[in-house]
């Protein structure tokens, strides 16, 4: 963090008007000012057919082969690749053109991170906060919002959940029922991946355990119904909703979770905004839910087709912080956006104010030129600087909680099943958030 | 010029650090985190020599190249 952020105070802060009564998210056409229609008609495009000159994250092809997409690109002597789509878009897949653009906060807002057919619009919170600080937040606001979530996710904070992710895991291994090695089937994803970190983060923020499918549903609002028409997303409508009414409860209930704290913490004596705190909260559960489901997922997708790999960890502890971050280099899930916040030459690129730009950090995690063989999956690899977790100033803020879900998730995985393999399809989402999402898998042996 | 064995300072660049914690992760004896998850440096004068590989393990998997090792001929 600079010195700039972290000594900004109350009087750099272009504060919302209190007077203001726009509501944390709305999409409704009433609230038609909150997100702004993007020129762009996804019934003008049909399939993806050069990523180059026609990228588009959102083709039901890109996920299941971004790998080689991203590898074709280069190849080709394409370090960004363009779209029209979005109203203008652009796709830097080399790890230098990735790095450069993360840490460029003049050039590159992160007012929205999400493409999609809206960009925020006049009512939405403006820049330096956006909808969901500090991930929508630009300098100074952003070192500010984020001093004050970067404690309850410090390494120190999050290490004794170990022992109840472990617990969870189990209960949703015990949950699958009887298992007949070499006959019953799993899905690996929906019955397994997907309800860690939802349970988790759930209980984090105090909301209740059986909204749980909620969060999911919410998840795949904001973040996979990118080309649905702005002031239509009824989803995007019931979050707000919903966020609003928990913190509603928690000012009546305050009690000691992550919810009650935003709506305590103060900055120079001030307490937050409710759309800040909303933002903040919003951030929290969408965030940390279909990102990390996707690496276990991932991972497991992996080892169903790596029996040395799983009998390597099981055998060799040791080498397990290691497999972790290879899984995260190699099967990283989060692709962020910027928005260009004015004309600028990028190399050549000629990038207009307002247009999109994606920050695969997945890409840059298998470029050539800083990762020896990167294509190949090297489970003790030594030097690894992945970027996973992105770059600069936005690194992910619950890395150590995603982790630490990643690697107890795969430990009690290979451990109860030492032997499985991919049967039949799986399936992969579409968008930013690279993962599976139905992964049926066979298991081959069961530990007693 | 002879390098003397044993001889390794480590730096870190606290602007540069962005909490990625991996060097924590991989040498504590060397990098403790505060409560913002950023990383401290432990020890500021010779790292001792069963420690050097530790260390260059951790230099090697910092992602925002916020680790050096200077080895002292």
């Amino acid at each position: 963090m600079s010195v700039d952020e972290s000594s900004a105070t109350n009087a750099d802060i272009p504060f919302i008007d209190p007077d203001r009564v726009t509501p944390i998210i709305r999409d409704t056409p009433e609230y038609a000012d909150v997100w702004q229609r993007v020129p762009y008609d996804p019934d003008d495009y049909g399939p993806v057919s050069d990523f180059a000159t026609d990228f588009d994250h959102a083709d039901p092809s890109y996920n299941p082969n971004a790998p080689e997409v991203w590898k074709a690109l280069r190849e080709s002597g394409c370090p960004v690749a363009h779209s029209d789509r979005y109203g203008g878009m652009w796709a830097p897949v080399t790890h230098d053109t990735v790095h450069e653009i993360a840490y460029d906060t003049e050039n590159f807002t992160s007012r929205s991170v999400i493409v999609s057919v809206g960009r925020p619009g006049d009512l939405a919170l403006p820049a330096p906060i956006g909808v969901a600080p500090p991930i929508t937040s630009d300098p100074p606001f952003h070192g500010i919002a984020r001093r004050l979530l970067l404690p309850p996710f410090a390494p120190k904070q999050i290490e004794p959940w170990e022992e109840e992710v472990q617990r969870l895991c189990n209960k949703l291994l015990d949950e699958m029922g009887e298992i007949v090695p070499g006959e019953t089937t799993i899905d690996a994803a929906v019955q397994y991946a997907q309800n860690i970190p939802v349970n988790v983060i759930g209980r984090m923020l105090g909301f209740p355990e059986e909204d749980e499918e909620l969060f999911r549903k919410f998840v795949h609002d904001v973040i996979e119904r990118i080309t649905e028409e702005p002031g239509t997303k009824e989803g995007m409508e019931d979050l707000g909703q919903y966020i609003e009414a928990q913190i509603a409860d928690h000012r009546a209930n305050p009690r000691d979770d992550l919810t009650s704290y935003l709506l305590d913490v103060e900055i120079e004596g001030n307490k937050l905004d409710d759309q800040v705190a909303g933002g903040m909260i919003i951030l929290l559960l969408i965030a940390g839910i279909d990102t990390t489901w996707s690496a276990i997922g991932s991972s497991l997708w992996h080892l169903a087709q790596s029996p040395d790999d799983v009998q390597r960890m099981l055998d060799d502890p040791e080498v397990v912080p290691f497999a972790i971050e290879e899984f995260l280099r190699a099967y990283a899930p989060v692709t962020m956006a910027r928005m260009v916040a004015q004309d600028v030459d990028f190399h050549g690129c000629p990038m207009k104010q307002d247009d999109w730009v994606l920050l695969p950090f997945p890409a840059a995690n298998r470029d050539p030129k800083k990762f020896e063989d990167p294509d190949t999956f090297i489970i003790d690899r030594e030097e690894n600087r992945h970027a996973a977790f992105g770059l600069g100033i936005h690194r992910c803020l619950g890395s150590n909680l995603a982790r630490l879900e990643l690697r107890v998730a795969i430990e009690e995985f290979i451990k109860r099943f030492p032997k499985f393999e991919l049967v039949g399809e799986t399936s992969w989402s579409g968008g930013q958030i690279r993962g599976p999402r139905e992964m049926p898998v066979r298991i081959l042996d069961v530990a007693t | 010029m002879a390098s003397t064995v044993g001889e390794m300072r480590v730096h870190l660049d606290a602007e540069k650090c962005q909490g990625h914690n991996r060097c924590y992760a991989l040498a504590p004896e060397i990098f403790d985190v505060d409560d913002y998850g950023q990383a401290v440096l432990l020890i500021e004068g010779d790292v001792p020599a069963d420690l050097h590989d530790k260390a260059r393990l951790a230099a090697s998997n910092c992602p925002e190249y916020a680790i050096t090792i200077t080895d002292n001929g």
